[in-house]
Formats: structure tokens, C-alpha cells, sequence
């Protein structure tokens, strides 16, 4: 079975002592970054990436990957002890997390958190794992008007599914597929953009966006809103749920694990969505609603484990197709690329030890999420009380050494500086910014398969539209956009944005 | 602070000017053809769906009241970027420890709580540890502290 040969080999990647030490410190920085508010999964990835330089690729990726998922662990331990969602991921924990944790059952609910993140997350190894191959099979034919129309598929359902304002998120793509424009044309060596700089002929620095705006621009506008919330945390009593919590929790977590799967396929929807459906489904379904909002465990089980799911599932596309469904996502395509590696289906066949490490190096962060975490809990919540006077200026300090060590350049800094600026601004005027990340990524690769496209079809636009794949994706993107203007749709989307 | 305008009226009109900026400056790549786009043809492209984009968000904002919300950290959006500033150019005439330390206690300085003994000690200390694990640890070849000249 060709299934089982992979993932073992995978393991073997995983396992070796190294790869599993990058794990270990991927997890471990995820969940601290995840407990402490004020800097997120893409910050945090944004900054340690240069220092993943000089790592194997395959290490890199286990260790970016790793933050990613560790910072939604730590998240929901914030969300259940302080009612204060470390991610946004864990919102919808909070409502009946908390509301454990002040009847003094804060140890089952963290660790029917743990559970059910970590079924989730076998459950998303193991769907990419079956579906990834074949996925990446289909993909190997495409040509460059398939690409164009997957890549446009993309990003469009990314804009406008995501939170938030669908025009702003749409403009915000398109700024990023100009910024991805910046420095030499590579068909003719024309200097686009660069105002006689040298330093910008080879583009700006993927490093420099992400962490001017991710990093940067989040610092500012914390440091706008007044006194940070601190709550004031729980004790910890007794950790094991008893059987009946267990017996209440099977549904809510498969049924979880099946929506956030679902929606971490899609691009654009955000963790919090998937977690939000879900624990409106249990509400639905359970036989006591009145229950939830006053500390149902389900409540807690349903969106961590549909969470997980949609995080590790946001890898399929990423892995298979180098589309990238989420800001983390581009953060690790734009890892792979600096590593030299060209995303696409190519990765599977050409780097299997890559994409098979990287899936079984997930399954074991989990466990490793698991066994560590429980016990750590103390710690963290100790490590909550840093004052973030005394957090941020240590961030200021680590991202300016990563961006400067990426090419010794005092000019990235100085780029740094201003797109800090231009992502605070873009935040306060209610653009969302991980489009801008998505659409920087594609951009060249867009326009590559645009030119090639035409250039194939000998001029003819509509060749997006005759082959029957490029027009599937062309037509998904119309159908996103009309349903997304439809009055109903609009305003739901809206009531969830709140 | 709105400046009498609503948000969609400032995102507009910054789309606006990130669009016909990207237009005009394209104006001078080679457009070319369909079937051979030049560089100028895809940017040209972006600048003009950026454009009504923005004429959009700005006509939605005309309408609109919805001001920008929450404060306005002038002393963080100075500060934080001139602390980047700072450490790019003392990188290049000072050395990895003054340019890391005016960095990490310039930048506390632009919080609403910032003490000076605290600021002053969490910079040194960090400013050690990065000495440590970045430039003894990961070998990152920087002088600690370059000689004047």
C-alpha cells in the first residue's frame, strides 16, 4: 500500500534527531507566541525566517509549521484560562471555555482542548496524506492558462471569503500582486518600479513585507489601543474529564474535525470560521442549548477540533498546488522559495521527503503539543503576566535582526520602517492585510502564466475559457463573486465579521 | 480622529494614488501586445483595477460616516520606524551592540508606559542574549562594536 510506504518514509524524515529537535522548537515557540496576545502565528514565522536559512528546507518547514499549529494550542489554553483569546482562532472557545474554567473545571476543558485538537490533527495528516498525491497528480498537467485561472480562483475566493470587507480585500490582492512586481521584468530586464534603487532590482525582500506589516504595524496599533486586557486567570484543579464529559464530546469533535477539514480546503476562510460553524452546529443539534455560553464542553471541543483541522488542511493546497489558502500559507510558500524550491506539484515527485517529513513531522508535533503542553500549563500561564511594554520593544529588536541578516542590508530596515507604516494605515482604514501577502506571492508567478498563456494561444484571451479546466476554475470564480454580492449573503457575512 | 472624513473616503482615495502611481510609472515600460505583453502590461492592468477599486471604496465612503476607529499612536508611528532607522545606520558606523540597544530602548520609548531604569535594563539584557545566541551562537558575522574612524 502505497499510502503506508509513504507516511513511513515520512516518518523516517521526521524522525530523525534533528528534524525532530526543529519540532520541538517550532511547537514550543508556536505556543508561547500563541499565549502571549499581541503577536500572532504570521508575525512570529515572519521574524524567524531568516534564521531558517541556513536550516535544511526540510527543517525549516517542519519548524514554520510547527509555530503555525503550536499557536493555536496556546491560543485555546489563553481562551480557557483568561478568556482571553491568545488567536483568533480561539474566539469561539472562550464563550464556554471560560465559563469552565470559573466553575472550576478549567483542567477537563483544556484538556478535552488537547484531545480534540489533537484527533483533529491526525484526521488532517491523514486527509493529506490520501489526497495530496493524487491532487498533485491532476495538477502536473496543468499548463500555464490553467494555472492563471487557479491562481485568480485563488485568490478571489481568498479576498472575498475572508473577514471583513470584500472590496478592501480584493484591492489589498491586487496591491500585493504589484508590490510582487517590483525589480527586474524576468523576460526583458527592464527595471520596473525600483526609482533607481539597486537594492530593489531583485524585488523587495519577502521578509521586509511580511515583517513591516505583520510585525511592525501590529506593534503600532497595539500600541494605540489603551491598557491591554488582562484577565485574571483560573486555578487549575483537576485535569481528566470524566467519562460522560468524554461520552458528550465524541460528536462534537468528529462533526468538528469534518467542518474545519472542509473549510480549510477552501482559501480565505480563517480558523475562525471554521470553529465559529462549528460550534453553532452543536448548539443546533444538542438537546439543551440553553447550555451553551454557560460552560457545555462541547462547546470547547467542537472548535478546537475543528481549528486543527483547518489548519492542518490549509497545507493541501499549499503542498500540492503552491496556492496558498491562508497569510501563513504564503509565509511558507515564500520559505520554500527562498530555499530554492519551486512550490507546485513538482515538490511531491521531485522532494518527497519534504512533503512526507513535513506531514509526519505534523502528526508528531501534535503529540509532542499534547504531552508538553498539559503539564506546562503554570508556565504559561505565568509567562501571560510579561507586560507587553516590555514584550514589544524585544520584538522590535529580534525582527531587526532577522530582516538585517537576510542580506547584511541596512536598506531592508529602512523598507521595514515604511511598510510598518503603510500596514498600520492599511489597518485602520479596515484593509485586511494577509491578501496583500497572498497577492505579493502570486504576482510574478500570475504574470508568468499570463504572458505564457498569450502567448501560446497566439493572442487569444479567450483561451482561459476553451480548455475545459481553466474554464471550471474561470467559472468557480465568477460563481464566488455573484454569490458574495447577493444581498442575503452580504449581510451574513457581516453578522459573522462581528 | 476622522479629519471630518469618513475611513472609506482616506482608503479610496490612498487605492487612487497607489493606482494611477503604478499607471503612470508604467507608462514608460514597454506596453506591447496581447500576444507579447511587455512589462508595462500587467502592471497597467493592476493600477487600473486598483483605481476603481478605490473609486468605489471612496463612493461608498462619501455616502458613509463611519469614522476611523480608535486612537491615533503618533508617538508610536514616529518613533518605532526612526528606532529602525537608527539601528540600520548604526549597523553600518557603530556596531551590532550600540545599533541593538538604541534600537530596543528607543522603541520602549514609545509606549505609553515606559520606565527608564526598566527600558534601560531590558535593552542591555536582551541586547546580551542576542549577543549570544546570534552573533557567538549562529555566527552572524557582525562587529560587536565597530572602531571609529
Amino acid at each position: 500500500m502505497d499510502l503506508f510506504d509513504n507516511l513511513i518514509f515520512g516518518f523516517g524524515v521526521a524522525l530523525s534527531l534533528q528534524n525532530l529537535l526543529y519540532c520541538l522548537i517550532g511547537v514550543t515557540v508556536g505556543t508561547l507566541i500563541g499565549v502571549l496576545p499581541g503577536i500572532g502565528p504570521l508575525g512570529t514565522i515572519a521574524i524567524l525566517m531568516p534564521i531558517t536559512y541556513g536550516v535544511s528546507p526540510v527543517g525549516a518547514l517542519i519548524m514554520l509549521a510547527g509555530i503555525y499549529y503550536g499557536a493555536q494550542y496556546g491560543g485555546s489554553t489563553t481562551a480557557i484560562l483568561v478568556n482571553l483569546p491568545g488567536e483568533t482562532s480561539a474566539v469561539v472557545t472562550c464563550i464556554d471555555g471560560y465559563q469552565m474554567a470559573r466553575q472550576g473545571r478549567a483542567g477537563p476543558a483544556l484538556a478535552i482542548a488537547a484531545v480534540a485538537s489533537f484527533f483533529a490533527g491526525t484526521v488532517g495528516t491523514l486527509l493529506i496524506a490520501l489526497f495530496g498525491p493524487p491532487l498533485a497528480e491532476i495538477a502536473l498537467k496543468f499548463g500555464s492558462p490553467e494555472y492563471f485561472s487557479l491562481m485568480l480562483m485563488g485568490l478571489v475566493a481568498a479576498a472575498v471569503l475572508a473577514q471583513g470587507d470584500m472590496v478592501k480585500s480584493l484591492a489589498m490582492v491586487v496591491t500585493g500582486l504589484l508590490l510582487g512586481l517590483v525589480g527586474s521584468d524576468v523576460n526583458t530586464g527592464v527595471q520596473r518600479f525600483s526609482f533607481g534603487f539597486a537594492e530593489l532590482s531583485d524585488g523587495i525582500g519577502f521578509v521586509v513585507v511580511a515583517v513591516g506589516v505583520f510585525a511592525i504595524g501590529e506593534i503600532i496599533a497595539n500600541l494605540g489601543d489603551k491598557a491591554q486586557r488582562r484577565g485574571i486567570a483560573a486555578r487549575v484543579a483537576d485535569l481528566f474529564p470524566s467519562k460522560e464529559d468524554l461520552k458528550r464530546c465524541i460528536g462534537p469533535i468528529l462533526r468538528g474535525t469534518g467542518i474545519g477539514a472542509f473549510f480549510g480546503v477552501l482559501p480565505g476562510t480563517g480558523p475562525a470560521i471554521a470553529s465559529f460553524a462549528s460550534y453553532m452546529l452543536e448548539k443546533k443539534l444538542a438537546a439543551d442549548p440553553s447550555r451553551f455560553g454557560r460552560g457545555a464542553i462541547e462547546g470547547v471541543a467542537a472548535p478546537e477540533s475543528a481549528n486543527n483541522a483547518d489548519a492542518q488542511c490549509k497545507f493541501i493546497p499549499m503542498l500540492t498546488l503552491g496556492l496558498p489558502a491562508s497569510g501563513v500559507m504564503a509565509l511558507m510558500l515564500g520559505a520554500l522559495t527562498i530555499q530554492g524550491i519551486q512550490p507546485g506539484p513538482e515538490v511531491m515527485t521531485q522532494r518527497p521527503d519534504l512533503f512526507w517529513g513535513l506531514i509526519a513531522s505534523m502528526w508528531i508535533g501534535n503529540l509532542m503539543l499534547v504531552v508538553l503542553n498539559l503539564p506546562m500549563i503554570a508556565l504559561w500561564v505565568k509567562l501571560l503576566q510579561v507586560p507587553y511594554r516590555l514584550l514589544f520593544p524585544a520584538i522590535m529588536g529580534f525582527s531587526a535582526i532577522g530582516i538585517y541578516s537576510v542580506n547584511n542590508s541596512s536598506f531592508e530596515i529602512y523598507l521595514t520602517a515604511l511598510f510598518g507604516i503603510f500596514g498600520f494605515v492599511c489597518m485602520k482604514l479596515g484593509f485586511p492585510l494577509a491578501p496583500l501577502l497572498l497577492g505579493y506571492v502570486l504576482g510574478p508567478m500570475m504574470e508568468e502564466n499570463l504572458r505564457r498563456s498569450m502567448l501560446m494561444s497566439g493572442g487569444d484571451a479567450t483561451v482561459f475559457v476553451t480548455r475545459p479546466i481553466s474554464l471550471a476554475f474561470i467559472s468557480a470564480t465568477v460563481l464566488i463573486l455573484v454569490v458574495m454580492v447577493l444581498p442575503a449573503v452580504r449581510q451574513r457575512r457581516l453578522e459573522i465579521a462581528d | 480622529m476622522t479629519l471630518g472624513l469618513s475611513k472609506d473616503v482616506w482608503a479610496g482615495a490612498m487605492l487612487i494614488a497607489i493606482g494611477t502611481a503604478a499607471i503612470v510609472i508604467s507608462r514608460n515600460y514597454p506596453f506591447g501586445t496581447a500576444l507579447r505583453m511587455g512589462p508595462g502590461y500587467f502592471p497597467i492592468i493592476l493600477g487600473g483595477l486598483l483605481t476603481v477599486f478605490g473609486l468605489f471604496i471612496l463612493a461608498c465612503g462619501l455616502r458613509g460616516r463611519e469614522g476611523i476607529a480608535g486612537s491615533f499612536p503618533l508617538r508610536a508611528i514616529i518613533i518605532l520606524p526612526l528606532s529602525l532607522v537608527l539601528f540600520g545606520v548604526l549597523m553600518e558606523h557603530g556596531g551590532f551592540v550600540p545599533a541593538l540597544i538604541v534600537l530596543i530602548f528607543g522603541s520602549a520609548t514609545a509606549g505609553a508606559e515606559f520606565k527608564f531604569m526598566e527600558a534601560l535594563l531590558l535593552s542591555l539584557g536582551l541586547t546580551a542574549l542576542s549577543v549570544v545566541v546570534f552573533v557567538w551562537g549562529l555566527g552572524l558575522p557582525y562587529p560587536l562594536i565597530a572602531d571609529f574612524q
